[in-house]
């Protein structure tokens, strides 16, 4: 088995419903998605985030598009206009997903591997 | 004008949109995701290629509370003014080659819209030959309380808290309408149909049903057009924008092509852009798109349909071409949501930059020092939050220790409290620290903090029986 951030398996995009984040992970590889389900659970999910989710974590599945719907409630401050946060409407909680550590077998890491990383800036280089 | 109140049925005229469906298909462009959109997408849409329809969205949640205010300072304002400039721009193009316009633009005023909007079209000659066909009904706030007296709580639906709570702080309340008016509309002869709240989705389905016939029970197939429509309300979000699937790669973002749904009668449909334009269509950017704001995707509510999102099916053809097939509805609930718009308090934000070396423990030495000056004033918050901006504004603890050699960071400061004094009194605390605070500070050129009046967001739920009979479509010639 080999570590791999979620990133590297997942492409994501979220918003927002009120106090409520969504965060909608949609696999790179098809193949991937039983791992997607396996890995990433809702309890996964709110220990990765701790206390920046101050309520309940929902995970809905897509199996059409291999993908899964969460629902972050309490990650907003009270949300839209009235939170204090720089990201008031959660439009990047999708990235702060993104960077959990997973446990896959190497065969899958090694496929999967710097997926997700622009090549010029990606990894702090510069070009 | 002329009255079709309470009437579903029209007079479809020779003229314009309704002839698209003899082709097989409605071709349904996106011009427009929310108010302060990209200004020119509506004419690359208009002049890129054939469209029947073009569908505008400027409508968001709090949109409609910054429209009250705006009207109240002027009875003839209170709707999104960009929509008749464009307007202007679009009409000729738009009479001579058929292409009908639904819009949410007309917020808390959508006769007014409606009247600017034919005026628009006699300026730029097309006088005789188009019609606006004005949804109504949508607004509640002169009915709030023969709805409460009536024993309609309008509960939060978040909270259960009842709306009687925060009575006197409601400064909107609207229902969000479906699809039905707007067909109405477009069954009358309206080329231009200028909404108030009305969903997003229903801009882009409600030609849909207009050109094909849809009955009003065909479940299936309005939950096709409620996909389309989701795919259609954001703009370029669809087409290339905001997708983080290997952004890099996407061309010409400066010249995107918005979205364009290709409806079939049989409800599959597919997502394009115009030959030519920058950005792409493909699975990852419409899949994107369907999870954007997305709750429990079997049951997305609309007033026409309950969509199931994980009954739809994707394919890639190729050539920025996505099919769309296979979507299931059932019958929609007997409630429509209503979005209430309330005065919530106050808040500030301030900001300040350090530089190396120690940037991110300079900013939260003065953050403390803030905090203690605040509480040595007697100034109690609901909510203090300090972000160091560049370091962990986003991610919060998953960002973990700022190294020592961060080269700048922003602090942010944020406070939210009912006492408009202890907000305003914040505000004038923040300068100081440049030059009693921690060394290496700058960009506080922008001067004070802005004290802002919090306009916050009840959702709540009305039964569908009391908001039905006063929906009314009227019509307004050019």
């Amino acid at each position: 088995m080999a570590e791999v951030r979620l990133l590297e398996l997942a492409h994501a995009r979220s918003g927002d419903k009120g106090n409520t984040a969504n965060v909608g992970l949609i696999v790179w590889d098809e193949e991937d998605y039983p791992l997607l389900l396996k890995e990433v659970t809702p309890e996964r999910v709110k220990q990765h985030f701790k206390d920046l989710v101050q309520g309940p974590v929902e995970r809905f599945a897509l199996d059409n598009l291999h993908a899964v719907n969460f629902l972050l409630h309490g990650a907003l401050d009270g949300g839209g206009t009235v939170s204090l946060m720089t990201d008031a409407q959660g439009k990047v909680f999708s990235t702060a997903l993104l960077r959990m550590k997973i446990e896959v077998p190497d065969e899958v890491a090694k496929r999967v591997r710097g997926r997700g990383r622009c090549p010029v800036d990606g990894g702090g280089g510069r070009g | 004008m002329t009255g079709t109140r309470g009437s579903l049925a029209g007079t479809a005229p020779a003229a314009a949109p309704g002839n698209a469906s003899a082709r097989g298909t409605v071709r349904i462009a996106s011009g427009q995701g929310f108010w302060g959109d990209d200004l020119e997408a509506p004419v690359r849409q208009v002049e890129g290629g054939d469209i029947d329809y073009l569908m505008l969205d400027y409508l968001a949640e709090v949109t409609m509370s910054i429209m009250r205010k705006q009207r109240a300072r002027d009875p003839r304002a209170g709707y999104a003014r960009d929509f008749v400039s464009l307007m202007e721009r679009i009409f000729p193009a738009c009479v001579e080659r058929g292409i009908g316009v639904v819009t949410n633009a007309g917020g808390v005023n959508p006769a007014g819209c409606a009247q600017a909007v034919a005026q628009a079209g006699r300026r730029a000659g097309t006088a005789g030959r188009a019609r606006v066909g004005v949804v109504t009904g949508d607004d509640l706030m002169d009915r709030l309380d023969e709805l409460l007296a009536a024993g309609h709580p309008l509960a939060n639906m978040e909270t259960g808290e009842p709306l009687r709570a925060i009575r006197d702080r409601v400064l909107s309340a609207n229902v969000y309408l479906g699809a039905v008016p707007i067909v109405t509309a477009l069954e009358s002869g309206a080329t231009v149909v200028v909404t108030g709240r009305s969903t997003d989705t229903a801009l882009t389905y409600a030609p849909m049903v207009r050109e094909f016939g849809w009955p009003r029970d065909a479940w299936d197939l309005l939950a096709s057009g409620v996909v389309a429509g989701h795919i259609n309300e954001c703009g370029a979000q669809a087409s290339g924008g905001n997708c983080s699937a290997e952004w890099w790669t996407i061309p010409g973002l400066a010249r995107v092509g918005f979205p364009i749904v290709e409806a079939g009668a049989d409800g599959t449909f597919v997502v394009t852009k115009h030959p030519g334009s920058g950005g792409v269509v493909n699975l990852r950017t419409v899949k994107e798109q369907i999870l954007y704001e997305m709750g429990d995707p079997a049951t997305y509510v609309t007033p026409d349909v309950t969509a199931d999102f994980t009954t739809i099916r994707l394919e890639e053809e190729g050539g920025d071409r996505v099919r769309v097939h296979g979507i299931r509805g059932r019958p929609p609930t007997s409630f429509l949501k209503v979005s209430v718009a309330h005065a919530a308090g106050y808040k500030a934000v301030g900001t300040l930059v350090y530089a190396w070396p120690d940037a991110a423990a300079k900013a939260r030495a003065a953050a403390r020092i803030l905090r203690e000056r605040l509480d040595r004033l007697g100034l109690a918050f609901e909510r203090v939050l300090v972000e160091l901006v560049g370091w962990d504004s986003t991610h919060g603890h998953l960002a973990g220790d700022p190294p020592p050699d961060l080269p700048e960071v922003q602090l942010r400061v944020g406070v939210r409290g009912d006492d408009r004094r202890g907000v305003e009194r914040f505000t004038r605390e923040v300068a100081p620290l440049v030059l009693t605070g921690p060394p290496s500070v700058t960009g506080f050129a922008g001067g004070r903090p802005r004290v802002q009046e919090i306009v916050a967001y009840w959702p709540a739920l009305i039964d569908r029986t009391v908001v039905e009979p006063h929906i009314g479509v009227d019509l307004v010639e050019v």
